[in-house]
C-alpha cells in the first residue's frame, strides 16, 4: 500500500530499481521491433493525462510521459524520472532526486523547473482533483535542476498515491509557460519524456507513436510502433481482437459475455490484474435528501435484499466479487474485514421494514421508488433490473430510469433528482482520493460528478475523514481509516455491492505486459511480440 | 434525344431555380436558430462530461472548463457570438477534440462521401435492375423472390446487418477486414492503398446499401407498374414496338422520377444511416463525428455537423428540383 511507500520515503531509503519489471519472464528474452495496433473507446479529448483524464487519455498519454514513480507489486514505489526521494520528519517536505539523463522529445533537458511548473501550475490549478489533493503544497524549491524540494503547509499522506504518471504528470515548461494549459496545442501533439514519441493523430481513426531512440531506460521500448484505434461499437472491437486486426484492448473492450467467452480462446488473454490501483468499487446509493431512506432501518432493508454473490456471477459473470466495505479488499494495508455486515436476508429486510413503519398496501406494494443506474453500458443496466426483481419480493416498486451520460449526470449529481442510484467510483490507492467523495460532508457539491450524490453528512463520518486528511503517522493514520470503513458500513447511507474486475483483452503472444497495480494505466514499454 | 438539348439550361429553369434559391435563405436562418435552442434542451454540458470521463472533479475546476468554453455566459450572449462566428463562416472550437470544428468535418467530408455515393449507386442501380426486373414478371416467381428479399431488407436493423457481416466475413472466413478504412500496421501508398480502403468499403457500403437496395426496388416496381398502364405505353405497345425498348424507353424513363425525387430526400436519411454504420465499422465519417458530439454534449461541433449536413441536405434538395425541372417539363414555378 502507498501508506507503507510513503513510511519508506520517510525514512529516507532509497528503494534500488528492479532489474526487470516482468517476474518470471527473465528465461524469455525480449524481441525488438513491431507494430501494435490497441483498440480506445472512447476518443480523448486531450493526449496529455494531466490536462484531460480519462481512462483512454491515460492509456495513450502513459507511453508519452513519464511521473515521477511508478508503483510496483503492492503498490511499492519505483523510481521513474525521479531516482531517489525522502520526506522530513514532520512530513512537511518532500525532496526528489531528479533523473540527469534525461531529455525532452524536442531535445531540450528535462530539469526541476519542469517539476516545479507541473506541480504548481498544472496540477494544482487545471487537474480535476489536483487542487484537492495537492491543497496544503503551497511551493516547489528548485535548488539545481535535478532536484526539486515540495515544500506543504501540513503534512499530507496522501499525495503519495499520486506522484505516479496519471495524476501528476511532468510537462514541458517551456511548451507551457505563459500558456493557459487546457488549451495549449501541443495537448493535441503532446512532447514528453516517455518510451514514444507522438507521431500523429487523426481523428475520429487512429494516434500514431512511435519508439523514441534515446529513451532514459535503455533497452526499452521493445516495440517500433503503436497504433491506438478508435473504435466506438464492442462487438466491432470484439471481432477487431480475434482477427488479429488489433492486439491489445485497453479497458475492458468486450462486452462481459464476449469476455466470458474469449477467456477460452487460445490467441487471446483476458487480464484481469492491473487494475487494482484504481480500483472500481460497485455502489447502490440512496438519496438521503427523500424521506424514506433517512430511517437507517429502510437503508439496512435494502442491503439485506440484495444478493450480491448473484449479482456478481450471474450479472456481472463473474468479473466482480462481493464488496464488505467502500475500500476493495486487495488493498490489503487499509482494508478493514471487522466492519458490520448484511447478508442476503429478505425476512430480515421485511421485518426492517415493517419496524420502519414501511407497510405493505393493499396491492402488497410498501413504497414506489425509483433508479438510476449509471450509463456506461448494459451491465449495469441489467443490475438495475436484477435490484426490481429482488426488491419486488420485499414489497419495493423499482423504476428504472435510463439516461445518456450528460443527462445522467445533471440528473444525479445537479438536480439531485433521484430515489436510488447505482455506479462505480475509482476508490484508488488511498481513500482520500477515490472514497471520501462519497461519505464527506464537504463533497456534497452540487454540479460535480462523481461527487456525494447521496448527501450523507454524518457527523461521526466527517471527523474520522477530517483526521484522515491531517494524520501523518502512518499507523494511526491506518486506524482511522479502518474506522472510516466501520462508520461507512454501519450507517449505509450507500450499499457497497461489488469489487469490480476490470480487464484487458490481448494476444496471448504479446509479452511483457506490466500487471502491477497500475498496469493499466501504464506505459507499454515493457511489452514485446513473443513467437 | 439530343443532349444538349437537355442540358443547356433554359431561362425558365433558371429563373426557377433563383426562386428556389431565395426560399432556402429562410430555411437555413431557421435551422441556425433552431439548432441552436433546441440543443440546449438536453440535460448536461460539456463540463460535466469531461469531468465525468475524468472520474471526478472539484468544483473550482468545472468552473474553470465553464469558462473556458464560454458556457459561464448567458444563452443570448452565446448565441449572439454564435451568429457572429457563422456569419464569418467560423464554425468554433471543439473543447472535445481540441481542434476547429470545421477542420474536423472537412476531414470527415470525404470519409463519409465515399461511403454514401458508394452504397447509393449500388443502391440505385440494383434496385432500378430489381424493380425492373420485379415488374416485368410481376406475380411470378422472380417477383415473389426479390419481394421477399426487399421486405427483408426494409425490415432488418443496419446495424444488425453489419455485424452479421463482420462475424461472416471477418471472424469466420477472415476474407474481410471488420472495420477501420485501411491498414493501420502498414503504410502503403499508391494502388496498394486503394484496393485497401476499397477492401475495407465492401462491408460498410454492403450494410448501407441493403436497406435502399429494398427501398428502389419497391419504389421502381410499383412506378412501372402504374406507367405500364398509362396510355402512351399501350400506343406504343400498339405500334408494335420491341417490348424491351418500351420497358426502358418508354416506361422506366418515365419511371425514373420518382425515383430521382427519392434519391434527393434519400441523401438526408442516408446521413443519418451513416452513422449507425459508422459506428460499427469504426468508419472515421461525419455520422460517428456527430454522434460522438451528441454523447459529448460537445455543442459547437454538433451545431456545425448539423449546419453543414442541413447545408448539404438543402442543395441536394435544389439539385433534385432542378434535374426533374429538366426531366419534365411540366413542372411550374410556384
Amino acid at each position: 500500500m502507498l501508506l507503507a511507500a510513503g513510511a519508506v520515503a520517510a525514512t529516507g531509503v532509497v528503494l534500488s530499481r528492479p532489474l526487470s519489471a516482468e517476474p518470471g519472464r527473465a528465461d524469455t528474452i525480449p524481441a525488438r521491433g513491431g507494430t501494435l495496433v490497441a483498440l480506445l473507446d472512447p476518443e480523448p479529448a486531450g493526449l496529455v493525462a494531466g490536462i484531460s483524464i480519462s481512462a483512454p487519455a491515460v492509456a495513450v498519454s502513459a507511453n508519452v510521459f513519464d511521473g515521477l514513480v511508478e508503483y510496483g507489486d503492492d503498490f511499492a514505489l519505483r523510481p521513474s524520472l525521479a531516482e531517489s526521494w525522502e520526506s522530513s520528519a514532520d512530513g512537511t517536505q518532500i525532496l526528489f532526486r531528479l533523473r540527469k539523463d534525461v531529455s525532452w522529445h524536442d531535445g531540450k533537458p528535462f530539469t526541476s523547473s519542469d517539476v516545479q511548473y507541473s506541480l504548481l501550475e498544472v496540477t494544482k490549478k487545471t487537474h480535476p482533483r489536483g487542487n484537492a489533493v495537492f491543497a496544503n503544497l503551497i511551493d516547489v524549491e528548485v535548488p539545481d535542476p535535478h532536484t526539486a524540494v515540495l515544500r506543504f503547509s501540513r503534512a499530507s499522506p496522501v499525495v503519495w498515491a499520486a506522484f505516479n504518471g496519471t495524476e501528476v504528470q511532468i510537462l514541458p515548461r517551456h511548451l507551457y509557460e505563459g500558456t493557459n494549459p487546457l488549451t495549449n496545442a501541443w495537448n493535441a501533439k503532446p512532447v514528453g519524456t516517455g518510451a514514444f514519441v507522438f507521431r500523429e493523430w487523426v481523428r475520429g481513426e487512429r494516434i500514431v507513436l512511435e519508439r523514441n531512440p534515446s529513451y532514459w531506460d535503455k533497452g526499452r521500448p521493445y516495440l517500433d510502433r503503436i497504433v491506438f484505434r478508435t473504435v466506438r461499437d464492442a462487438g466491432s472491437r470484439a471481432a477487431a481482437l480475434e482477427t488479429g486486426e488489433a492486439q491489445y484492448g485497453v479497458m475492458n473492450p468486450v462486452s462481459l459475455a464476449e469476455a466470458q467467452r474469449l477467456r477460452g480462446s487460445s490467441t487471446l488473454t483476458v487480464q484481469t490484474r492491473g487494475f487494482e490501483g484504481p480500483a472500481p468499487l460497485y455502489f447502490f446509493d440512496f438519496n438521503l435528501r427523500r424521506k424514506p431512506f433517512q430511517d437507517i432501518r429502510v437503508r439496512q432493508a435494502f442491503a439485506h435484499a440484495i444478493d450480491r454473490d448473484v449479482l456478481a456471477k450471474t450479472v456481472w459473470y463473474g468479473f466482480a466479487k462481493p464488496a464488505s466495505g467502500p475500500i476493495p479488499s486487495y488493498q490489503s494495508q487499509i482494508y478493514a474485514a471487522d466492519t458490520p455486515q448484511y447478508r442476503f436476508d429478505p425476512q430480515k429486510a421485511e421485518a426492517l421494514l415493517d419496524e420502519a413503519g414501511v407497510k405493505r398496501g393493499a396491492d402488497g406494494v410498501r413504497l414506489r421508488i425509483d433508479h438510476v443506474p449509471v450509463p456506461y453500458g448494459e451491465d449495469y443496466l441489467r443490475a438495475a433490473e436484477y435490484y426490481r426483481q429482488a426488491l419486488k419480493r420485499i414489497g419495493v416498486e423499482l423504476t428504472i430510469r435510463n439516461f445518456d451520460l450528460p443527462a445522467y449526470l445533471r440528473v444525479i449529481f445537479t438536480n439531485y433528482d433521484f430515489d436510488t442510484h447505482s455506479a462505480w467510483y475509482s476508490a484508488y490507492p488511498d481513500p482520500q482520493i477515490g472514497v471520501q467523495r462519497r461519505y464527506w460532508s464537504q463533497t456534497i457539491k452540487k454540479g460535480t460528478p462523481s461527487s456525494n450524490a447521496t448527501g450523507v453528512a454524518d457527523p461521526a463520518i466527517d471527523a474520522v475523514i477530517e483526521k484522515i486528511q491531517i494524520e501523518d503517522n502512518v499507523d494511526k493514520r491506518r486506524a482511522l481509516i479502518r474506522e472510516f470503513q466501520r462508520l461507512a458500513q454501519q450507517e449505509v447511507p450507500s450499499i457497497n455491492l461489488l469489487e469490480l474486475t476490470f480487464f484487458r483483452v490481448y494476444a496471448s503472444r504479446l509479452k511483457g505486459v506490466d500487471l502491477g497495480p497500475f498496469g493499466s494505466y501504464q506505459s507499454l514499454k515493457t511489452v514485446w511480440f513473443g513467437a | 434525344m439530343a443532349l444538349a438539348h437537355i442540358w443547356l439550361p433554359r431561362p425558365r429553369v433558371l429563373r426557377y431555380l433563383a426562386v428556389r434559391i431565395a426560399q432556402v435563405i429562410p430555411t437555413v436562418i431557421a435551422i441556425v436558430v433552431l439548432n441552436f435552442f433546441f440543443l440546449r434542451l438536453a440535460p448536461g454540458d460539456l463540463a460535466e462530461v469531461i469531468a465525468g470521463e475524468a472520474g471526478s472533479a472539484t468544483p473550482e475546476y468545472m468552473a474553470l472548463l465553464r469558462q473556458q468554453f464560454g458556457l459561464d455566459q448567458s444563452v443570448w450572449v452565446q448565441f449572439v457570438n454564435y451568429v457572429k462566428q457563422l456569419a464569418q463562416l467560423n464554425l468554433g472550437y471543439s473543447f472535445r477534440n481540441s481542434m476547429p470544428v470545421l477542420d474536423l468535418i472537412l476531414s470527415r467530408v470525404p470519409n463519409t462521401a465515399v461511403l454514401m455515393l458508394s452504397s447509393l449507386l449500388l443502391a440505385v442501380s440494383l434496385g432500378i435492375l430489381f424493380g425492373a426486373v420485379s415488374a416485368h414478371w410481376r406475380g411470378r416467381w422472380p417477383d415473389a423472390v426479390l419481394s421477399a428479399v426487399s421486405t427483408v431488407g426494409f425490415a432488418t436493423p443496419l446495424f444488425w446487418v453489419g455485424l452479421m457481416l463482420i462475424v461472416l466475413f471477418s471472424v469466420e472466413l477472415r476474407w474481410l477486414p471488420a472495420g477501420g478504412m485501411y491498414d493501420l500496421e502498414h503504410d502503403l501508398t499508391g494502388f496498394a492503398r486503394i484496393a485497401d480502403v476499397a477492401r475495407h468499403m465492401v462491408l460498410p457500403v454492403l450494410s448501407l446499401a441493403f436497406f435502399y437496395i429494398a427501398i428502389y426496388t419497391r419504389l421502381t416496381r410499383s412506378a412501372m407498374l402504374e406507367v405500364q398502364e398509362l396510355d402512351f405505353v399501350r400506343t406504343a405497345r400498339a405500334k408494335g414496338l420491341h417490348p424491351v425498348r418500351i420497358a426502358l424507353r418508354h416506361v422506366l424513363r418515365n419511371a425514373l422520377l420518382p425515383i430521382v425525387t427519392m434519391t434527393g430526400l434519400q441523401l438526408g436519411t442516408l446521413l443519418s444511416g451513416s452513422v449507425v454504420i459508422e459506428t460499427v465499422f469504426a468508419w472515421p465519417g461525419m455520422g460517428r463525428l456527430a454522434f460522438d458530439a451528441v454523447f459529448q454534449r460537445d455543442l459547437n461541433l454538433l451545431l456545425g455537423v448539423l449546419f453543414f449536413s442541413s447545408f448539404l441536405v438543402i442543395v441536394a434538395n435544389l439539385l433534385t428540383d432542378f434535374v426533374y425541372a429538366i426531366l419534365d417539363p411540366r413542372i411550374e414555378i410556384r
